[in-house]
């Protein structure tokens, strides 16, 4: 049976999933959404997630939605061990630090992009520098405690590549375009370990979706 | 007591855990001590011991303790991992928690109870207002799921439910509480949530918690 995607591929949260599709060998069809037209807002949309978001996986029957879950979903079916399954301290390992991914890295890398990239290109408005000072103070703090840890595993849950890495890649690739890279930069472990996702197959597959601010647009 | 240590109590007494509880002294800094540090190096509560383990994060360590004590009978299977469209329905709704249910509702317990109580400033209603109005949005999810279900992942409780546990407890306790009797499946599932011994032992320790917060 079909595994479809449903979204617009520029969205870092839509392309967390891709991710995970292309890292796990899916076949999968990826049907775009438009945003501008509201496609998320209709009624075919909303019976697939009721929160009217993107991304959806439909996998034969079973709907999934909330890029995580979707993540956890393909890997768990097509690629466990990207999930640490077989070891309970593995597992466990990358669920804390997908936790720190998205409590304490997106909310601060992810404001970051959306105030230097999409307020710009998709809300037509200038970075509020307010939230970009915040945002950088706390994104610091964060960066010296991936730091030590990447200094003692090569990846985040320990010496295999999970999840937990993986997460980070779509707001990382936006944000690494922005002037604060150097914060990334600063850390030499830190700065290795992104070097090395990015370089992933999977991973230049997918930063070819993440166009908003390249002025390329591949769907409308 | 911190709704994110509560998480991971209610999943210990759940699974029948013996357990210690070890008092971090807030005031005193003592989360941003060298030794916590060595535990949860972004300086928060709850960590987590097992052993070799050290753990942070609230849903990890609450993971880690139910899969570690999945075998333990009727507590069992509050993750669903041996089925993949069930495992996928816990993730779902755990997340949903994590990134709309707990975002609309966090803030009227905060600035309802914890502010005041805390910082002794006032309640910003304004704050309040809007997250009222998200949350109303969230809790007609809600209802339309918990109409078809009778827990958030299927017909049995899951960590998806457990996990709103300490917020709606706390929620429950501010001027706002009756906002859950326009949602009757909703209210019908706290009803169901909040009768499980778990949630009575814990719900006491918070509320008795809470009661010495104020008088401070």
């Amino acid at each position: 049976m079909a595994v479809k995607l449903y979204g617009w591929s520029r969205s870092p949260f839509v392309s967390r999933a891709l991710l995970c599709l292309e890292e796990a060998g899916v076949d999968y069809e990826l049907v775009p959404m438009n945003k501008e037209a509201g496609d998320h807002r209709r009624p075919d949309h909303i019976a697939r997630n009721p929160f009217g978001q993107v991304p959806v996986l439909e996998d034969g029957d079973l709907t999934v939605f909330e890029s995580r879950a979707i993540g956890k979903h393909v890997l768990r079916k097509y690629k466990p061990e990207l999930l640490g399954a077989g070891s309970l301290e593995d597992t466990a390992m990358v669920e804390m630090w997908l936790e720190v991914e998205a409590h304490q890295h997106h909310p601060a890398a992810g404001a970051i992009a959306h105030e230097c990239i999409a307020a710009p290109a998709l809300l037509g408005r200038m970075p509020n520098q307010a939230i970009i000072d915040e945002n950088v103070e706390k994104l610091k703090k964060v960066l010296e405690v991936y730091e030590t840890r990447l200094s003692k595993c090569r990846y985040l849950a320990g010496d295999f590549l999970s999840l937990a890495d993986l997460s980070h890649f779509t707001v990382m690739h936006y944000f690494m375009a922005t002037e604060y890279a150097a914060l990334v930069e600063a850390h030499p472990h830190v700065k290795a370990w992104w070097e090395e996702l990015a370089a992933r197959p999977a991973a230049k597959k997918v930063a070819g979706f993440l166009t908003i601010g390249s002025g390329v647009t591949t769907e409308k | 007591m911190s709704t994110n240590v509560a998480r991971v109590l209610v999943c210990l007494e759940e699974v029948g855990a013996e357990y210690e509880v070890v008092n971090i002294d807030f005031q005193a800094k003592e989360h941003k001590s060298a030794e916590h540090l060595a535990r949860n190096p972004f300086g928060q509560i709850p960590a987590f011991q097992d052993g070799d383990v050290v753990l942070f994060e609230s849903r990890a360590i609450s993971k880690y303790i139910i899969r570690k004590y999945k075998s333990a009978g009727e507590a069992a299977d509050l993750l669903r991992e041996g089925d993949l469209r069930e495992a996928a329905m816990v993730d779902v709704w755990t997340e949903v928690e994590a990134h709309q249910y707990n975002p609309a509702l966090s803030p009227v317990v905060y600035e309802c109870l914890i502010y005041p109580a805390m910082r002794g400033v006032p309640t910003n209603q304004k704050v309040v207002d809007e997250s009222l109005e998200k949350l109303r949005k969230v809790l007609d999810v809600y209802e339309a799921r918990l109409s078809k279900h009778t827990y958030l992942a299927g017909d049995s409780v899951s960590f998806a439910d457990l996990n709103h546990f300490p917020f709606t407890f706390y929620f429950m306790a501010t001027p706002h509480a009756s906002l859950f009797d326009s949602y009757p499946h909703v209210k019908a599932w706290w009803e169901r949530l909040v009768a499980r011994p778990s949630m009575k032992k814990l719900g006491a320790t918070m509320a008795a918690a809470a009661a010495g917060i104020k008088q401070a």
